[in-house]
């Protein structure tokens, strides 16, 4: 009798919690384990710089599954223990500590580190970053009210973490390198939106700024910029981005360019190596283009697909991206990825309430849209960019049109 | 423990106890219930945990906020007793609770 085949999940993630149970669903009978170096079960990553952050939910309850499920799935997960080196032609994955175990798939759902900055002062006690429950934990720890919080970084991480610790009752600074916070990601409209809305809650944001040094005796007592002004902290959070963890990949000799690369199947050019997540890039056939995204959306749907491609169910990957970023009482959703748009359309009022969507236009075609607190702008904003008709900016900014009214039926 | 009772769009029901106070949406997903997807997690972003509230229940459970009836208009087959199973809380006053899943989240 042939011995039952094993998969073995590197990385646990919102990829691998998704990945372990489809498995099952789909009907694989082999052996599941995943190994993780953290030492916590596969958790929600978003809510580490709202809900968690701000007290609101505790880490257990941002467990994406009970520990029950994982049994009864008959997963065994391997907690604190770092893969070293895949050894293809065995087919076995290398740990840290020289145990070797055998595979027949392998998945890597590795994700993305922090990007770190090399300025003098990072090593100093209360300089954070934020990616982990561990960097989550160890800030609340260090939060407190009337205590002062710089954040180094106006993307997504540094205002969500801005708006969790103003509630905390901190006072907050958002240090930006570029012109602009958000400037990867949104228009300037939108960024001037979240800049007002700060300013509003009383988080000090200062663009154009960039942090040279961090100073105090053990303990952060202040960050130093090029210009030569100074801000005194009792916590530092940077967050600058992050980088995908493809090393392992890499050093295996599988195809890496910016992400590991994976067909639409999720496979990578091993084709009994798959891959999900962060750390991946793939093809996407609604933008023509290559992708390595850092979301939620793309680490639960590649997973989905990767679980089924191991099961011999061949389901491509076509999804639109779609993310979410909630800050005081913003929810922003966003439909799409906005590169390389000409036009910008905004419905609703961006300057003086807390309610708008911003379209994003090429060639009269949506590519993206931003809603704030306008969910049902963001649901058929996700059709419209679907079907990818002609639009007419006037009646996307027309609020007495439903955008229902403006899909073709 | 409530006890609750999810049935897919082809009939096939299953029957599980939740923790008073967890979601119907986190119920789902810890009895690896088929039928909810529940990509955001539960922050009512995006409206992949639709189901319907049996028409016995639908007058016991609490109202849904704007924000959820906003994303209701736009799921796939909306009805009068839709609901986002991430905003639904079970209690021991929904002991009992019979929950219908619908053919698509998208």
């Amino acid at each position: 009798m042939a011995a039952k085949p094993r998969c073995i999940i590197i990385g646990a993630s919102h990829a691998a919690a998704q990945l372990a149970p489809t498995l099952r669903q789909q009907g694989w009978t082999g052996s599941i384990s995943m190994i993780s170096n953290e030492y916590a079960l596969p958790y929600h990553r978003p809510p580490l710089s709202k809900d968690y952050l701000a007290g609101i939910k505790t880490a257990e309850q941002i467990l994406i599954r009970p520990a029950a499920v994982y049994s009864k799935c008959n997963v065994g997960i391997t907690m604190g223990v770092t893969a070293a080196a895949i050894d293809r032609s065995n087919k076995q994955v290398r740990l840290e500590d020289g145990m070797a175990l055998d595979y027949d798939k392998l998945v890597l759902t590795t994700g993305a580190r922090v990007r770190k900055i090399d300025i003098p002062g990072v090593e100093l006690n209360g300089v954070f970053y934020l990616r982990d429950l561990n960097h989550a934990q160890q800030i609340k720890m260090s939060t407190g009210v009337n205590k002062r919080a710089v954040i180094i970084g106006g993307g997504y991480i540094g205002l969500e973490t801005a708006s969790a610790l103003c509630k905390l009752g901190m006072q907050v600074t958002v240090l930006e390198a570029m012109p602009r916070i958000l400037q990867r990601v949104t228009a300037p409209e939108v960024a001037a939106f979240y800049a007002r809305v700060h300013a509003e809650e009383g988080v000090e944001i200062i663009a154009d700024v960039q942090a040279v040094s961090i100073s105090g005796d053990k303990q952060v007592e202040s960050v130093q910029c090029h210009d030569g002004t100074e801000y005194e902290a009792d916590i530092v959070i940077i967050g600058v981005g992050v980088i995908p963890n493809t090393e392992l990949a890499e050093q295996a000799g599988l195809k890496v360019d910016n992400g590991i690369v994976v067909d639409e199947y999720a496979r990578t050019s091993d084709e009994d190596i798959l891959a999900a997540g962060d750390c991946t890039s793939h093809y996407n056939p609604i933008y023509q283009r290559h992708l390595r995204l850092e979301s939620v959306q793309n680490a639960l749907d590649q997973a989905s697909v990767a679980a089924n491609t191991i099961c011999g169910n061949l389901k491509p990957y076509s999804a639109l991206p779609w993310f979410w970023s909630d800050q005081y009482d913003l929810k922003l959703q966003i439909a799409g990825l906005s590169q390389g748009y000409t036009d910008v359309v905004v419905r609703g009022d961006i300057d003086g309430s807390r309610s708008f969507a911003a379209f994003y236009m090429r060639e009269g075609k949506l590519l993206a849209v931003d809603a704030v607190n306008r969910p049902q702008e963001f649901m058929f904003g996700k059709k419209l960019i679907m079907q990818g008709n002609e639009l007419d900016p006037a009646q996307l900014a027309d609020e007495s049109l439903s955008l229902k009214a403006l899909l073709a039926s | 423990m409530p006890r609750v009772t999810y049935i897919q769009a082809d009939g096939q029901s299953q029957e599980v106890n939740l923790e008073a106070g967890s979601s119907l949406m986190q119920g789902a997903l810890d009895n690896m219930i088929d039928g909810i997807v529940a990509e955001c997690g539960g922050s009512c972003s995006c409206a992949t945990c639709h189901c319907y509230i049996d028409a016995d229940w639908i007058d016991k459970v609490e109202p849904a906020e704007e924000m959820e009836t906003d994303l209701l208009d736009c799921v796939s087959e909306p009805k009068d007793n839709s609901r986002l199973s991430c905003q639904v809380k079970v209690s021991d006053s929904l002991d009992g609770l019979v929950v219908h899943l619908p053919t698509t989240q998208f």
